[in-house]
């Protein structure tokens, strides 16, 4: 997804209803009181291999940080959250797609990161870098990424 | 401890369901003892303001692998001492417009500098924060007429490895309370803060998950005490700011500088969660 996509998507939030193929901005998601999001946000089906592949790469998704995930063939899985085998089996697909755009509407204070937000933040940063971010500062995750790994998470089931 | 709670009993769940649970890594029960000699203490029980934080502190020597802690515990090994050498030789070679040495106003610096890194950073003259490297730029500049080093210089980081080695074995002695209580309020709120993109704080890595693996990193408690440290992956000194930029900048933050007065506050607070420990002078990392 360019950015330009995604600012496209902004313009038209209000007519995203009537559009099947917009995308929801991150600023523009709706969790519900549990924290989970029922609308795909992008309408188009996630790619579990693509999600699997997000989820091991420390620039992208890099689950594998704090989570172990036994599908997943990444080195020096981390042990810091709970580990991800099992996950279709615990949480509706609404569920996992809340927890990984911001878990903190799921687990209030979690320090899982939020991998489709834009802020606010304290003093954000551009990527890894130590310098300030842009005013414009893109989602770690874009939507179709998200769609991507929540697919993945619904293949892991016991 | 609350996150680290939840995230064990969420792992015990896991557990139960039949799953791998995750591989919890304590610290290492081991003594440093330095060149056969000096006895570090690397353990010992929280000061009385990290209650209900933390119940013991632990240096970060505990947590590296034994060829690493090896390397700490006999001078010959430990590849910061070729670089205190080079700074014995600085610290009796006059220099400046005065042309005077440290060693003229300090004398042997076994002597002079014996305790002053188990005290920083601490108030000066002027009611100011100050940490090592401030102090030994007012003497280059105000005493001896000579150049400021840069903050993560060589000859600034060989200089605060020598004068480390004077404290070691000292307990950890900075003072919190009077003229410097508030910077130690302003370090540990940054320390409780949770900066950029990924929303990390201090806390979270190291006061949470100490013990626990994030990635290939075993996480320690971000103590200081062992500084400045020998960091083999980059084959030099690691002062104690660049290791805090590095940290904040891992959490996609936009980070602070090297010298900053935020950085010698957050400093002082993260000093005093050391308190216990003594100053090892100096560690080594992979
Ligand atoms: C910096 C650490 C960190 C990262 C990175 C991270 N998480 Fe988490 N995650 C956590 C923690 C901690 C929890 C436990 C929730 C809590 O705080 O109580 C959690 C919980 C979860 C859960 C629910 C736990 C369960 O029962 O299975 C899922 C699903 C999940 N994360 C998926 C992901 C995915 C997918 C990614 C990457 C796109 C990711 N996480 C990245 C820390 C992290
Ligand atoms: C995303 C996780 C993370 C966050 C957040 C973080 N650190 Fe670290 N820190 C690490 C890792 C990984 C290491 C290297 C292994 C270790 O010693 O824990 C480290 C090492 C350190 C060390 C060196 C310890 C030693 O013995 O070598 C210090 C000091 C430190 N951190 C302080 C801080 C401070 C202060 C903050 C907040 C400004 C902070 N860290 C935030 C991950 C983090």
């Amino acid at each position: 997804m360019t950015r330009h996509v995604l600012w496209a998507a902004c313009a038209v939030a209000s007519f995203a209803a009537a559009h099947a193929s917009a995308e929801i901005a991150p600023t523009a998601v709706a969790f519900d009181e549990t924290g989970a999001v029922a609308t795909s946000l992008t309408g188009t089906p996630g790619n579990p291999e693509e999600g699997a592949k997000i989820a091991s790469s420390r620039p992208l998704g890099n689950c594998v940080a704090c989570h172990q995930v036994s599908a997943l063939t990444a080195d020096f899985q981390g042990d810091i959250a709970p580990a991800l085998d099992g996950a279709a089996d615990r949480w509706s697909e609404a569920q996992l797609r809340g927890i990984v755009i911001d878990a903190k509407h799921t687990f209030p204070d979690t320090m899982m990161p939020g991998l489709y937000k834009t802020g606010p933040f304290i003093r954000p940063g551009d990527a890894f870098t130590g310098k300030a971010a842009p005013a414009d500062l893109a989602p770690i995750l874009n939507a179709q990424q998200v769609e991507d790994v929540v697919a993945f998470l619904m293949t892991l089931k016991e | 401890m609350t996150t680290r709670l939840r995230a064990t009993t969420l792992a015990a769940a896991a557990l139960c369901a039949g799953l791998a649970a995750p591989a919890f890594a304590d610290p290492v029960e081991a003594e440093l003892v330095i060149n056969d000699d000096i006895t570090i203490k690397t353990v010992a029980p929280a000061a009385e303001h990290l209650k209900g934080h933390l119940d013991t502190v632990y240096s970060g020597w505990l947590f590296r692998e034994d060829e690493t802690r090896a390397m700490t515990m006999d001078d010959f090994d430990n590849p910061n001492m070729v670089f205190a050498e080079q700074a014995l030789e600085v610290w009796a070679t006059p220099e400046g417009t005065q042309n005077k040495s440290c060693a003229d106003c300090h004398g042997a610096i076994e002597e002079g500098m014996k305790g002053v890194r188990a005290a920083m950073p601490k108030i000066n003259a002027a009611g100011d924060l100050w940490s090592l490297e401030n102090y030994v730029n007012d003497c280059r500049t105000n005493r001896m007429g000579a150049e400021a080093w840069k903050w993560n210089s060589q000859d600034m980081k060989n200089m605060t490895v020598a004068i480390s080695v004077q404290s070691r074995g000292m307990p950890v002695a900075v003072e919190i309370d009077g003229p410097a209580q508030s910077h130690w309020e302003k370090g540990r709120e940054m320390y409780y803060t949770r900066y950029g993109q990924l929303e990390l704080s201090c806390a979270n890595c190291h006061e949470d998950n100490y013990g626990n693996f994030i990635r290939a990193d075993h996480l320690s408690q971000g103590q200081t005490a062992g500084f400045p440290v020998y960091r083999l992956k980059d084959a030099g000194i690691v002062s104690i700011h660049q290791r805090f930029v590095g940290c904040i900048r891992d959490t996609r933050a936009e980070t602070f500088a090297a010298g900053s007065q935020e950085f010698i506050d957050l400093e002082l607070y993260v000093a005093s969660r050391g308190m216990g420990l003594d100053i090892e002078g100096a560690g080594v990392r992979p």
